[in-house]
């Protein structure tokens, strides 16, 4: 495999007064499956397209191999896109599709033809060749359109939320077998989406992104369990934000003055918090506990509403304001269940709770 | 019969009986008193000789191919290469105004479609409309003006040097070729703008991406999604073309005429409505024959048109 690393050098993209990108750091490694993931508008398409060779960053340079893209065009870059809604060609043949890059470098029929029907067996598809593309379901739509993208071997395939026309099953059931092509032919994809159970399970690593800056780079599990960023922490994952002021800090961990009581949890990446500094604590769902009596780290609530859904029960509580989601295992035996009004006690290890700096937060 | 009573039952029951019966109506006497009736009788005419008003139902009265027989063999039996030639010259000139509009609009609505935005494609369409306010005969003297021998273009040519005498435009049939074929651009805009808009712009970069040069892109992509357009467009061109009056009586040369000069010299001049009947009839026969070999060779069908 050749060194085929993107390198994002301090890459800004500005349209007009707007900035799209702002000053994106990265390099992404051959091979490797590397999804942005941001809310629409926060210029994951736009990075992608720049990457691509559809424009020019305005500051910085894409760097791909080592060698400065700029002025190339994206049919001169090592790279091939996918498009959002695939831009199959719907006069021709799947086959004629999937060997339209041959023909433009003036290969004959038959070798078309040929390389064509190899695709076709590499995504599963084989004997389809001859069909319109109007004939195809949204799952095969999206294989042809990856086989078309691979026909003439690039070494980084570029996909913009390349699954958000399809139903929520065929999502699911596609993510694995875009993973599954990844690995067999080792080529590097980068990913865009708004959808994190995409980016999480397909990724070998994710940059999250919003309003132009990228926020944070790591492999999944990572920016699940340690996101660096208030805005990571909102978005990935279901999380309760409890915001409050620094009372104080011991070693790793930091004491937070909220309105639902003082609380303490991790402080993100050793960070030296300020007495009195603006911060928020985040509590996974699933990491607040019910408990009998109150102690350190406790907090009274009412509960709001809850709903049972089959491995686990969600319930929602209120306290002085802020709303907190819990989501409890269920065991299997048939606990009671709680009227709406009911008083909680909700109880969380600091270790597993994070306290960030506060900033802005992903609207739900 | 059985699909019209389909879609009369399903439109009267969405809009009404009242809507859906004034509709019916309307439709019919339009297709029947003002495009059936009269072509019939065209056609009825065209079957007749021509006699004086005293004879007309007498035992003279009778039908014949008379009419048609002339068209092909004139007054002695030869070949009436006179009148056959002026139809086949009239097709071929329809087909070059065609195929000039093809060139000259596809750019036209692909651009409209594709790369104007907001302000410059409204102006674009407003400046192609605007001058079709001007009626067809003034349109057809201001071009005889254009392209006259002391015209804005021979004085222009004269005076930057390009030709030293004035060139007879006129005579070259330029003048009717460019008159006939800015006439009808907006039929040919229009088709071809409604079928490429529906292109997306994707596939467009997903070619390009792919390293497809320009003239690839339009000639595998935009061209099949466009070819029902021009094929509606160009039908229509060249129907008006070959039927066109006022254009080629205005700027044709002394040496050309148009079919459709024929056919209004029978009726007006010679006052034979009967053989003017019939070479209007034969026109139309041509017309319509050699369209449908032309879908048949283009690989269009009328359904496709109709979108």
């Amino acid at each position: 495999m050749r060194n085929r690393t993107v390198l994002l050098d301090h890459v800004s993209i500005r349209f007009g007064d707007f900035t799209a990108v702002d000053n994106a750091n990265l390099k992404i490694d051959s091979g490797e499956f590397f999804s942005f993931l941001g809310p629409s508008g926060c210029g994951k398409t736009t990075l992608l397209r720049c990457i691509s060779g559809f424009s020019d960053p305005t500051e910085g340079k894409v760097l791909i191999g080592g060698k400065d893209m700029k002025g190339v065009g994206p049919n001169k870059r090592p790279t091939a896109l996918i498009f959002q809604h695939l831009a199959l060609f719907p006069l021709m043949s799947v086959a004629e599709n999937i060997a339209f890059p041959l023909e433009v470098r003036g290969a004959s029929k038959k070798d078309r033809r040929k390389r064509a029907d190899e695709l076709l067996d590499m995504i599963a598809l084989p004997g389809i060749g001859d069909k319109k593309v109007s004939e195809l379901s949204g799952g095969q739509k999206q294989r042809v359109a990856i086989a078309r993208a691979l026909a003439v071997e690039p070494d980084i395939l570029l996909l913009d939320e390349p699954l958000s026309a399809l139903d929520l099953k065929l999502r699911q059931h596609m993510r694995a077998e875009l993973r599954a092509i990844q690995q067999r032919v080792g080529v590097t994809f980068i990913y865009i989406t708004h959808d994190q159970g995409e980016a999480l399970t397909m990724s070998d690593r994710v940059a999250v992104m919003n309003s132009g800056v990228i926020e944070q780079v790591g492999a999944p599990n990572v920016i699940y369990n340690a996101p660096r960023t208030a805005f990571v922490a909102s978005f990935v994952g279901e999380n309760n934000a409890i915001s409050g002021k620094v009372a104080g800090q011991t070693e790793g961990m930091v004491t937070l003055n909220t309105p639902v009581g003082p609380v303490s949890g991790r402080a993100a990446g050793g960070r030296k918090y300020k007495p009195g500094e603006q911060c928020s604590l985040f509590i996974r769902p699933e990491q607040l506990t019910l408990t009998g009596e109150a102690g350190p780290n406790t907090i009274s609530a009412t509960l709001r509403s809850q709903a049972f859904e089959g491995a686990s029960t969600h319930l929602l509580a209120d306290c002085a304001g802020t709303r907190l989601r819990l989501s409890q295992i269920n065991t299997g035996a048939a606990a009671a269940p709680l009227a709406p009004g009911a008083a909680l006690t909700l109880a969380f290890a600091p270790e597993h709770a994070t306290v960030l700096p506060a900033g802005p937060m992903a609207s739900e | 019969m059985g699909n019209f009573r389909t879609a009369f039952n399903s439109f009267a029951g969405r809009h009404g009986m009242g809507v859906a019966l004034f509709v019916a109506i309307a439709v019919a006497a339009w297709v029947i008193l003002l495009i059936v009736l009269p072509q019939l009788s065209m056609l009825d005419y065209s079957f007749r000789h021509n006699l004086p008003a005293s004879q007309i139902g007498g035992p003279d009265d009778t039908y014949t191919l008379e009419n048609y027989r002339y068209f092909m063999f004139g007054n002695d039996d030869g070949l009436n290469t006179l009148d056959i030639g002026i139809l086949l010259r009239t097709l071929i000139a329809a087909v070059f105004v065609t195929i000039l509009d093809v060139m000259i609009c596809y750019p036209i609505a692909f651009i409209l479609a594709h790369s104007a935005s907001g302000v410059s494609a409204r102006l674009m369409v407003i400046g192609l409309i605007i001058p079709f306010w001007v009626n067809e005969i003034l349109r057809a003297f201001a071009f005889r003006v254009l392209f006259g021998a002391t015209g804005l273009i021979n004085s222009v040519g004269l005076g930057m040097g390009l030709w030293d005498a004035p060139v007879d435009f006129i005579r070259a049939d330029v003048a009717l070729y460019s008159g006939l074929a800015y006439a009808y651009i907006l039929l040919m805009i229009f088709p071809i703008y409604n079928a490429v808009e529906a292109l997306d712009r994707a596939q467009i970069e997903a070619a390009r991406d792919m390293g497809a040069p320009w003239w690839r892109v339009h000639w595998r992509i935009v061209l099949p999604i466009a070819k029902p357009g021009i094929a509606s467009g160009a039908t229509m061109v060249f129907m008006l073309t070959s039927g066109a009056l006022a254009a080629p009586q205005i700027l044709g040369g002394p040496s050309s005429l148009w079919f459709t000069q024929v056919i209004y010299q029978w009726f007006n001049q010679s006052s034979n409505w009967q053989r003017g009947s019939a070479y209007a009839v034969i026109l139309l026969l041509v017309c319509i024959a050699f369209v449908t070999l032309m879908m048949r060779v283009f690989k269009v069908s009328v359904g496709e048109i109709g979108k």
